[in-house]
């Protein structure tokens, strides 16, 4: 049995060490804001923060995690209140919605390392989250505008 | 968890609570939406207000609309509400959306005359009856208030939420008249708004979408995440050829791998069942499988390409035929010939297929994003021995379908039903396909080919228009193929090209070949549009006319392409100068009753093609919901965009070798050009936007990249 930190919250998780943390939070844990898509962190569909750092958990060995911290779509916020949930409510960039919450966590964290990105920093930090409903737009403007918000 | 918004569920007969342990239950009733049923509930007054099968209002006043079609992400929930909130006169904020049961009585498409999505066709079939049944809710609840005030019918007003009588300054939330409302009948044609006096329909932003916060927080329900008492997951061995079948398999060490429950042979491979997802990928990979591929087919994409070369050099099945083509063409001032040539496709949605089936003593229960209620409850009864009307389909968000989650003989879900019994329904049981399953079983949009020859006179102007179609047939093999051979699909935009009359003819083959093929986001529009729009600026550039100036002479008689090609023109600065480097094409396309035309802004960076800006102009009768509108446009050229740029799916004999995103490349965030979105006012009836943005936008790239080369793109993807 492994302890792992996910939200703030010890979990304890029976599972092969080898399971991807994307199947641990999904099929032992319950939790599944967090998105299966490819399977070889080729879309983002399952990102997550570990210590803060976007990470793909799909290639995430279980083995790997130890007592990192783990962050995922459900402890952003309770009630979609994050200021990019609002942005993203706001200039309604979901269209199936099926890989926000990966590019939520993507946008996230790039707004922690930068606060106020160009277009080209957003460009390169979202380019490997995959939007086939071509939300891509959208998600620009909403990573500017939630900029603006948690400057408050 | 899923229940953080007020309380309420999105759908009512999929109820989520906490369940022990941090999981989610699912919990199944389903409660009939009966014609002016009166349902006992809490709150103020007391009952549900059901006056039809599209709209129920609760004692609080909140307002359900039940969607007949799938939201896919295209927003026709929001888009079918909107239309009830308006004739209902509801308030917005208490306007919530669950998807239909399967049921064509209640919930066909009305064009398809079965229960489906697709064609872009959520609003255009439902404009005039969830507008009606938002009237009929809203007549009752104005009988009611009439009665209980004494006063005429023809002195209330509603302002949303609330019936008005102002004469006594009397006002009567309508959470307060569903009980009395419910005992009347609703009138079967209540009288529709004067469009000025709409208060939703058409303004931009009233009525913002129903499912994005539940979509920006990972609380939206989708197949994958459905949860039920004991669910099994699967994961199923596919045949590496299409066409093979399975001649034996050893299950030993698969059945060895912790967790897997069950290994069972169905029609499609081999399925492995387990307790969660993991364990049945572990076990498939420990699984080995001996097939049988003497009939499979063997067949890659370069063989189909030379196929198709070879027919275009045969006459086919003649689809239009005005005075002597060929003829004409011989007599010629000029003539130009070209032969472009597409790739096969993958829908790639975002969530890979999957489906949830339970087997119960009066049928099966299944959940899923269905697209096609109709042929999907006929194809799971037929594998399981029951009647269509045994098969509940519980419709669920779909992470994307692009028209994948309507396949013709239902493959995913029969596959999902085939493995629910082959388990004799001992458990619930979800099919999950990998990413590799969803992108190599097949259904692409098929390889196509093009070859046409047109005839300019002296003055440049265009006389002769010829024009060969060859390719698979989308419409073969499913209830609804075509008798005569004529596949509408595959012609569908070419065949009726706008531009040139008088002496016109196309012809068509549809090659019978062991890939399986399907409908992609705007069907044959995908390469017809390509084909016509490239072809007629080759025209245009022959007779050294310009490309808008060369169509503005060719459309006169067309006034909503005119309109579509001036404003994207107009917008674009079509003619104005651009930075060294840069060029601009256009393209104008009709597809599914829509007009768009496009103006993309290209240059070449390192050689390759980088599209900075398109300019989309959009003719979809009166716009319902343009915010959805527009984001449909964003998102058709996207789609279009990736598939021109870099999309085909690579066959090497007979096996799909493109299976993820590392070697199906689709468009990217750095690649996403900055979309304008205009619309052409009109007060015609609405039609589609969730496919018309597509088809334009890869000529449009196209074009400007033959201004800027001088060469004429003639085969897709552009980067290889």
């Amino acid at each position: 049995m492994a302890t792992i930190n996910v939200n703030g919250q010890a979990k304890d998780v029976t599972a092969d060490p080898a399971m991807p943390l994307l199947w641990v939070l999904r099929d032992v844990l319950g939790m599944t804001g967090t998105k299966f898509g490819c399977g070889m962190a080729q879309c983002g569909a399952c990102t997550v923060h570990i210590d803060g750092v976007p990470t793909r958990s799909c290639v995430t060995p279980l083995s790997t995690v130890g007592d990192k911290k783990v962050t995922t779509i459900e402890g952003l916020s309770a009630d979609a209140s994050h200021p990019v949930q609002k942005a993203w409510i706001e200039l309604q960039v979901p269209q199936c919605g099926y890989c926000q919450s990966g590019q939520i966590m993507s946008a996230v964290a790039l707004l922690e390392a930068k606060p106020t990105p160009t277009d080209a920093d957003i460009d390169t930090a979202m380019n490997g989250n995959i939007c086939r409903c071509g939300t891509y737009q959208r998600i620009r403007a909403a990573i500017h505008r939630a900029a603006e918000m948690k400057k408050g | 968890m899923a229940k953080t918004e007020s309380g309420w569920s999105r759908r009512d007969f999929v109820r989520v609570s906490v369940a022990v342990g941090g999981g989610l239950l699912v919990s199944v009733g389903c409660k009939p939406a009966g014609k002016g049923t009166e349902v006992a509930a809490g709150g103020a007054g007391g009952g549900t207000l059901e006056p039809n099968a599209f709209v129920r209002i609760d004692a609080s006043g909140n307002v359900t609309v039940i969607s007949k079609h799938l939201e896919m992400g295209e927003g026709n929930y929001t888009g079918l509400a909107t239309l009830v909130a308006e004739e209902l006169d509801a308030d917005w904020a208490k306007v919530k959306v669950e998807g239909a049961g399967a049921d064509a009585k209640k919930y066909a498409n009305l064009l398809f005359g079965m229960q489906g999505t697709g064609g872009s066709s959520a609003i255009a079939n439902s404009w005039e009856q969830y507008r009606k049944a938002g009237a009929a809710a809203r007549a009752v609840l104005l009988t009611a208030a009439a009665k209980q005030w004494g006063v005429a019918e023809t002195e209330l007003t509603t302002e949303p939420g609330v019936v008005v009588h102002a004469k006594s300054s009397r006002r009567a939330e309508y959470g307060t008249l569903v009980a009395a409302a419910a005992k009347l009948a609703p009138p079967e044609n209540p009288q529709l708004k004067d469009p000025k006096d709409y208060r939703y329909i058409g303004k931009d932003k009233s009525t913002p979408r129903t499912d994005v916060k539940e979509k920006s927080s990972g609380t939206a329900t989708y197949t994958q995440d459905v949860k039920l008492p004991g669910l099994l997951t699967a994961v199923v061995a596919h045949a590496p050829l299409f066409g093979a079948t399975v001649k034996s398999f050893d299950a030993t060490k698969a059945k060895a791998v912790p967790g897997v429950k069950d290994v069972v042979q169905i029609p499609s491979g081999v399925a492995v069942v387990a307790e969660h997802f993991w364990a049945a990928k572990q076990g498939r990979a420990a699984l080995t499988v001996q097939w049988d591929t003497s009939k499979a087919n063997t067949k890659g994409s370069a063989d189909v390409a030379a196929d198709l070369r070879a027919l275009a050099g045969k006459a086919g099945v003649e689809v239009r035929k005005e005075g002597d083509g060929a003829k004409t063409l011989a007599g010629a001032a000029k003539t130009v010939e070209a032969t472009y040539e597409f790739p096969y496709l993958a829908h790639a949605s975002m969530e890979p297929l999957n489906c949830v089936v339970q087997l119960n003593k009066d049928g099966a229960e299944l959940w899923y994003g269905c697209q096609f209620q109709t042929f999907d409850q006929m194809a799971v009864a037929a594998v399981l021995g029951m009647k269509p009307e045994q098969i509940k389909i519980n419709m669920l968000y779909a992470g994307g379908s692009f028209g994948r989650r309507a396949n013709g003989k239902s493959d995913y879900v029969v596959e999902a039903a085939s493995i629910a019994k082959a388990i004799n329904g001992r458990a619930p049981v979800k099919l999950v396909w990998t990413r590799e399953d969803d992108t190599s079983a097949g259904y692409f949009r098929p390889a196509f080919l093009h070859h046409i020859k047109g005839g300019l006179d002296k003055t440049g102007a265009p006389v002769a228009w010829v024009h060969r179609i060859a390719g698979q047939s989308v419409m073969a093999g499913t209830p609804m193929a075509p008798k005569d051979g004529k596949d509408g699909a595959s012609f569908e935009g070419a065949a009726d090209q706008p531009y040139v009359g008088g002496n016109v003819y196309a012809d068509v083959h549809t090659p019978d070949i062991g890939i399986p093929v399907q409908w992609w986001r705007s069907v044959g529009n995908t390469h017809t549009a390509f084909a016509v729009e490239m072809f007629v600026d080759e025209l245009a550039h022959a007779g050294g006319k310009d490309p808008v100036e060369f169509r503005r002479g060719l459309l006169g008689k067309e006034p909503r392409w005119l309109g579509v090609l001036n404003l994207a023109a107009e917008k674009a600065g079509w003619g104005s100068k651009l930075p060294a480097g840069h060029s601009r094409g256009v393209a104008v396309h009709k597809s599914f009753g829509s007009y768009v035309a496009e103006v993309a802004e290209v240059s070449l960076e390192g050689g390759k093609p980088k599209v900075h800006r398109v300019v989309c102009a959009v003719d979809c009768g009166l716009v319902v919901n343009p915010d959805i509108a527009r984001s449909q446009m964003e998102g058709g050229i996207a789609y279009g965009l990736g598939a021109a740029l870099y999309g085909k799916i690579d066959i090497d004999k007979g096996k799909v070798v493109s299976t993820n995103f590392d070697r199906y490349r689709v468009l990217r965030q750095r690649e996403m050009p900055v979309v304008e979105v205009y619309f052409v006012p009109s007060t015609e009836k609405p039609t589609g936007v969730g496919e018309p943005g597509t088809p334009p936008i890869g000529p449009a790239v196209g074009n400007a990249l033959f201004a800027l080369t001088g060469k004429p793109v003639r085969k897709l993807p552009f980067v290889s």
